[in-house]
């Protein structure tokens, strides 16, 4: 069953015609990728679908229910949570000030706490710094707080911008894990990334995407050996 | 009640009443320095001789026995300065604008409470009214202060600012302005409707005009008095008890923390659920009753106001933000602080270390050199952080 459904989507940035005419698809407890070169409109969609921007034309049905014009923290209610591109986290906020910020709409505190502490088993990391700003941290703990973070909602759909950005292959690798382990457990995940290889090596389906419009759309099996993706993507002759 | 204290948090509590207390400690002993090291100076120049000669004191007892009258002044505007700052730097922090119509949420803050005292004075509450009584009266006039003024910045926040905030920076900043013009003439308009005049006076009632004198001592040939008067114990007890609790609002609860990520990443901050514009409508609506508070207090401590009663202090708190690091609650506690107490220090003593040649109402000079300084060689303030210009 189809958990997150774009159809005809076009995105304005001013004057810059950035989608024209997305439509994907999403279905509950898949791994799905959007992968191509940058400015092609990954993070695009991934706003477009969040509600930090809303598409002109075309609808985004989530769960059944059109959700093109909702707001950002409206959206965040339905159980879908963006970690955006760069991990936004807030630099003067503590880690545990910033995991609280991930349950805000959560008014039970217990509840938030349960979650916080399975954050930290997730990553233990983050459990010595809680009480450190997140400004502090190094790259790869920020990216492991902005998924501890989002975490904090129990989403059924999470939407991951480009997690790998600026980290050692190693904590990629773990990173990776963690996505695949969350997905294991019933969460959807759709993810942006620059990492093709890395992603089509966990994802189920993937979409190829070129200047706002999707080129291919296959299993990530088919993608790996697409000739052209592998050319374009993957850094094979 | 052990589980409610168990959600309190104690050092956020502690932490500003601390910070108060070095900040007002820190400058009365700076300040006082530097006016007895000026006086021991002048001592031995012609300003010594001549005070000598006409009041038979020497520079430096006249400064010692005006210096405890003089740091309690500086507290008490510097304590009132540092609430109107707050509002500056607050909106400053979510939207990264100087919403210069702040002067006129103070006034009309002002002018809200001195008129409800006043209609309780006319109406013959005041003039029998128990020190209970008067200080009810005097609280619920601070209130309602505090609930126009917030309902008037939020207001404004809705018509003025919002429908600008994709805007260029400078455009909302000039339409502050224009607001900020707007709400003066309101304010005319709506005095000389109502009561045809401009100047309006704080009514007299309760004990706020009287002082409490701790003592007297002699030295050399004159009598040191050292006393406060009750409205400035009154306007520094709220101000502390007001920044105290708007420290512990922005640190320690939920909505302060959601205020807080969005200053630092709106976009961000609606992605964790957090309703951005409603947070933006809280900031104004906690700065505005800040800023409509310290409007009574001021009214309290200087008893006339008018129309234009918000330029100077609103002009002043400014620089107070400018000088703490705007967008800093702390800085604006300290910059606040170390304004009124600069300011109130150059206007008691200028007139004597200058022969009369430059009296107090010179005295704005410091203020403002202070904000050209502060922007020429630390633009990011005393306690802000250089984080370059923000896209």
């Amino acid at each position: 069953m189809s958990l997150l459904k774009l159809e005809n989507v076009h995105s304005y940035y001013g004057r810059i015609h950035a989608l024209k005419g997305i439509s994907i698809e999403v279905n509950k407890g898949e791994i799905v990728t959007l992968i191509g070169s940058n400015g092609a409109g990954k993070s695009t969609i991934l706003r477009t679908i969040s509600g930090m921007m809303h598409p002109k034309k075309g609808s985004v049905e989530y769960n059944g229910k059109n959700i093109s014009q909702t707001a950002p923290h409206d959206i965040v209610m339905s159980g879908m949570v963006h970690v955006p591109e760069g991990r936004g986290i807030f630099p003067t906020l503590t880690v545990k000030e910033n995991l609280e910020m991930g349950a805000f709409t959560l008014r039970d505190r217990s509840l938030t706490e349960e979650r916080m502490e399975y954050g930290c088993t997730l990553f233990p990391r983050l459990k010595e710094r809680l009480g450190q700003y997140g400004g502090t941290l190094s790259g790869g703990e920020q990216q492991m707080l902005a998924i501890a973070r989002a975490l904090m909602m129990d989403p059924d759909l999470l939407m991951l911008d480009e997690p790998s950005m600026g980290l050692a292959p190693i904590l990629v690798e773990l990173i990776f894990d963690i996505i695949k382990t969350l997905n294991d457990k019933g969460t959807t995940i759709l993810l942006v990334e620059q990492n093709a290889l890395m992603a089509l090596s966990i994802a189920h389906r993937g979409y190829v995407l070129q200047t706002g419009e999707i080129t291919v759309s296959d299993t990530a099996a088919n993608l790996k050996n697409n000739t052209e993706v592998q050319k374009a993507y993957l850094g094979m002759d | 009640m052990k589980g409610f204290l168990k959600y309190v948090n104690v050092t956020e509590i502690v932490r500003p009443i601390g910070q108060l207390l070095a900040f007002s400690c820190g400058s009365a002993v700076v300040m006082s320095a530097i006016a007895i090291g000026i006086a021991l100076m002048l001592d031995k120049t012609a300003v010594g001789v001549d005070l000598l000669d006409r009041y038979n004191v020497s520079v430096y007892t006249y400064t010692m026995i005006n210096l405890p009258q003089v740091v309690i002044d500086g507290l008490t505007i510097g304590f009132v300065y540092a609430a109107i700052a707050l509002g500056y730097t607050m909106v400053y922090g979510v939207l990264e604008f100087i919403n210069f119509a702040h002067s006129e949420i103070f006034a009309v803050g002002a002018f809200v409470g001195v008129e409800l005292l006043i209609a309780l004075d006319s109406s013959g509450m005041l003039a029998g009214a128990s020190l209970g009584m008067a200080y009810s009266y005097l609280i619920l006039a601070i209130l309602m202060g505090m609930l126009a003024a917030g309902g008037l910045a939020m207001t404004v926040e809705r018509v003025a600012y919002r429908p600008l905030r994709g805007a260029s920076r400078l455009v909302p900043l000039i339409s502050a302005i224009g607001v900020s013009f707007f709400l003066q003439d309101v304010i005319r308009l709506v005095e000389s409707l109502t009561t045809g005049q401009f100047n309006r006076i704080m009514p007299t009632f309760g004990n706020f005009d009287q002082r409490i004198v701790f003592g007297k001592f002699a030295m050399g040939t004159s009598n040191i008095t050292l006393g406060i008067s009750v409205k400035s114990i009154v306007v520094i007890v709220s101000a502390v008890l007001m920044l105290v609790a708007l420290n512990y609002l922005v640190n320690a609860t939920r909505i302060g923390k959601a205020i807080r990520a969005v200053a630092q990443d709106r976009n961000t901050a609606s992605l964790m659920g957090i309703n951005v514009n409603r947070i933006i409508s809280t900031t104004f609506l906690v700065g505005g009753m800040l800023g409509g508070a310290a409007g009574v207090l001021y009214a309290l401590k200087f008893t006339r106001i008018d129309p234009f009663v918000g330029f100077f202090p609103g002009l002043k708190a400014f620089t107070a933000a400018v000088l703490g690091g705007i967008g800093n609650l702390t800085g604006a506690l300290l910059g606040g602080i170390v304004l009124g107490m600069l300011e109130t220090f150059a206007g008691s003593y200028m007139g004597i270390f200058t022969m009369g040649a430059a009296g107090s109402e010179y005295k704005d000079i410091f203020a403002f050199s202070i904000l050209i300084l502060v922007l020429i060689f630390r633009p990011q303030g005393l306690m802000g952080k250089n984080v370059g210009q923000k896209a």
